[in-house]
């Protein structure tokens, strides 16, 4: 009984350590693959760190490249830009309906999943008369693709508040601080939005990710976002691109992890938090 | 020599207020949720609102807390008609069937919330918070999250939350429906206890008869929408104005009787009849289970089906000849002589009781 119990516990130790071992690997080989390729001297076939020396110069980098340095600039505010108007336009959107509104809810998904299902060049197609609009109004400016990426991470964003949402008692919680003397604002601000946390960051968090990481809208809107940046320099410099890559992994990477940080005050609900549990329990 | 002491709780508010609840009307799609409901409460007391399941009882607390409006009908609170005022403006104490404590604050943040919404000094709010949840008996617990806590001990805190804001009103909705049946007892008792306490004017809704009868000042029967009856638990079992409210509190008998002159012949015996009865003539008499005795007697009018023990008293059920199913409520100690098959002698002992139409 104990004996096959601790053999099931080792051969699930082993199986957990494969697959971590495998991850890192797939992870960590374009990783060494760009490094590799960032520090060959491509004339005389050893290594240099002239690539490197270049791209760390931010003086000079900005002037010799001022795509990189617009497109890095965009991408950041996007970064920031759309996951605060998504949640803006979702979290009272759906708290509203779920208090309210009942009925609109199975139309208020099919609206946030909608762009699931819509290639990237359609929506282009469908955008490009609303950004004549934009343009008009805000001007060319990359950052506000944010309004294109808002739609974008709806259908992630929408899953996540929504799984939030669904943990909670939202309409008694509501109703109980309502009848304590709050209004609507408070009961949004104390009551819901702490609740939410968890599904309030995970929901960030991929909106981030995904704009960090996109490419074809911003493309074929003619906007440069740090991805089209890397592109344009790429067809003349490879080495260049590949390092801005490089370096563009290692910043969206420390991002997300330090969000999965950012808000956590009280101890046990991040993100690594929950996983360290979720762990503890299976184990 | 001392004064005897008496305990004043600083949660005192004072005299409550008088509420008054004219001609509630509500309709969700075609469902009269409430019909022309009207309520009088006096200062200070303690209303339970009892009813089947559906019966508007939630409804008209909804309605009463603003959380809900009615389509019809005017609300006063102390002389004020607060039908148009929104809920966070009442000023009114709620605990809910669901658990309601907000997750991410512990039991005394839970509590200092409304205090902290009326701009109160922090100080002041933690003296507060801390005289409340000691009412309850929660003083152990004063840090802890909902999640660490017992149904019970999370329904003590919507108690004291609701309560530390003085609240004109205290409003119940079945808040110890979730809760084991000796620990509802236990805390129902304890909002008796509070609620005499602190004197605020309580509407407390539940589907639990005993519940209602034990604690309330005056309970009010609800059906599809509308106020049966409104008495004191004695009155209202003793003399309910119709069958459903007969039926709906406590046990009673329904017994084939002639009716003439205020008084009806039941079981070969005679029963003085309630204002409102139906007659004269053929009548169905509503009799309580201990206004009829039941011995052993050969030539008796019934024999009995079954008797059981439940406790404090026991409980016979007989066939009478005529055929009639009867409820007798006799002392623990007899229901050994009732073996099943043993004819008896089933009298109605008289007390009055209501005749409906037959
Ligand atoms: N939000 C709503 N939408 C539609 N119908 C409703 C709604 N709330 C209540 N009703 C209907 O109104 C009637 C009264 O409901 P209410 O909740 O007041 O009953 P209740 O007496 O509290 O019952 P219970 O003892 O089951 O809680 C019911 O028929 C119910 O179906
Ligand atoms: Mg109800």
């Amino acid at each position: 009984m104990t004996g096959q119990r601790a053999r099931f516990r080792r051969r699930q130790t082993i199986l957990r350590r494969v697959v971590v071992t495998v991850v890192l690997v797939f992870f960590f080989v374009p990783f060494y693959g760009m490094l590799d390729f960032t520090t060959k001297n491509l004339a005389t076939g050893g290594r240099s760190l002239q690539t490197w020396k270049t791209l760390l110069d931010f003086g000079e980098i900005g002037s010799t490249y001022p795509d990189l340095k617009s497109g890095f600039i965009a991408s950041v505010l996007l970064a920031i830009l759309t996951p605060a108007i998504m949640l803006m336009l979702l979290v009272p959107t759906m708290t509203w309906v779920r208090l309210r509104l009942p009925g609109l809810s199975r139309t208020l998904e099919f609206i946030c999943l909608l762009p699931l299902t819509v290639p990237a060049i359609v929506l282009v197609v469908g955008l490009t008369p609303i950004y004549a609009w934009v343009t008009y109004f805000f001007g060319g400016a990359t950052v506000w693709l944010c309004f294109a990426y808002v739609i974008l991470v709806l259908p992630y964003a929408y899953r996540a508040l929504d799984t939030g949402l669904r943990a909670i008692d939202v309409r008694t919680l509501a109703e109980a601080a309502r009848s304590l003397g709050a209004g609507w604002g408070t009961v949004m601000w104390r009551i819901i939005l702490p609740n939410l946390r968890t599904a309030v960051l995970s929901a960030s968090f991929l909106a981030v990710a995904l704009t960090l990481g996109e490419f074809t809208i911003a493309n074929l809107f003619s906007r440069t976002n740090l991805q089209v940046a890397m592109f344009l320099v790429g067809k003349s410099d490879a080495q260049i691109s590949v390092a801005v890559a490089f370096l563009a992994l290692v910043f969206a990477f420390v991002v997300l992890f330090a969000m999965s940080f950012v808000g956590s005050g009280k101890a046990g609900t991040s993100v690594f938090a929950r996983l360290r549990r979720t762990k503890k329990e299976t184990a | 020599m001392s004064e005897p002491t008496t305990t004043t709780t600083p949660a005192k508010t004072g005299q409550g207020v008088a509420v008054r609840l004219t001609d509630l009307r509500r309709t969700y799609s075609g469902v009269n949720a409430l019909d022309g409901m009207s309520l009088d409460m006096a200062p200070g007391e303690f209303v339970a609102l009892l009813g089947p399941s559906g019966c508007g009882k939630t409804t008209a607390l909804r309605c009463l807390a603003g959380l809900e409006d009615p389509d019809s009908g005017t609300i006063t609170v102390g002389g004020k008609d607060v039908t148009a005022i929104p809920t966070s403006k009442r000023d009114m104490g709620m605990v809910f069937q669901a658990y309601s404590l907000f997750p991410h604050m512990t039991a005394r943040e839970n509590v200092e919330f409304g205090l902290q919404l009326r701009r109160q000094k922090s100080d002041q709010r933690r003296r507060r918070a801390e005289e409340m949840l000691e009412l309850v008996g929660l003083t152990q617990h004063i840090d802890k999250y909902a999640h660490q806590m017992s149904g019970g001990q999370q329904q003590r805190v919507a108690l004291a939350r609701a309560l530390a804001i003085e609240p004109q009103v205290l409003l119940l909705d079945e808040p110890l429906s979730a809760l084991d049946a000796k620990v509802r007892v236990q805390l129902r008792d304890e909002i008796r206890r509070i609620q005499l306490d602190v004197g605020t004017t309580t509407l407390f809704v539940t589907h639990d008869q005993e519940e209602a009868l034990a604690i309330a000042d005056r309970v009010g029967v609800m059906r599809a929408g509308q106020l049966q009856q409104i008495a004191a638990p004695e009155q209202l079992y003793s003399s309910p104005v119709n069958d459903f409210v007969a039926d709906f509190v406590g046990v009673t008998n329904r017994l084939a009787g002639t009716a003439s002159g205020g008084s009806a012949s039941v079981l070969g015996g005679s029963v003085a009849l309630l204002p409102g009865s139906a007659g004269p003539g053929p009548v169905v008499v509503l009799v309580r289970p201990e206004h009829v005795t039941v011995a052993r007697e050969e030539s008796g009018n019934g024999s009995v089906i079954s008797a059981s023990f439940l406790g404090a008293h026991g409980r016979v059920i007989a066939e009478s000849d005529t055929g009639e199913q009867v409820t007798v409520q006799v002392s623990s100690a007899a229901v050994g002589e009732f073996a099943p098959g043993a004819r008896v002698r089933l009298v109605a002992t008289g007390e009055p009781a209501l005749a409906v139409a037959g």
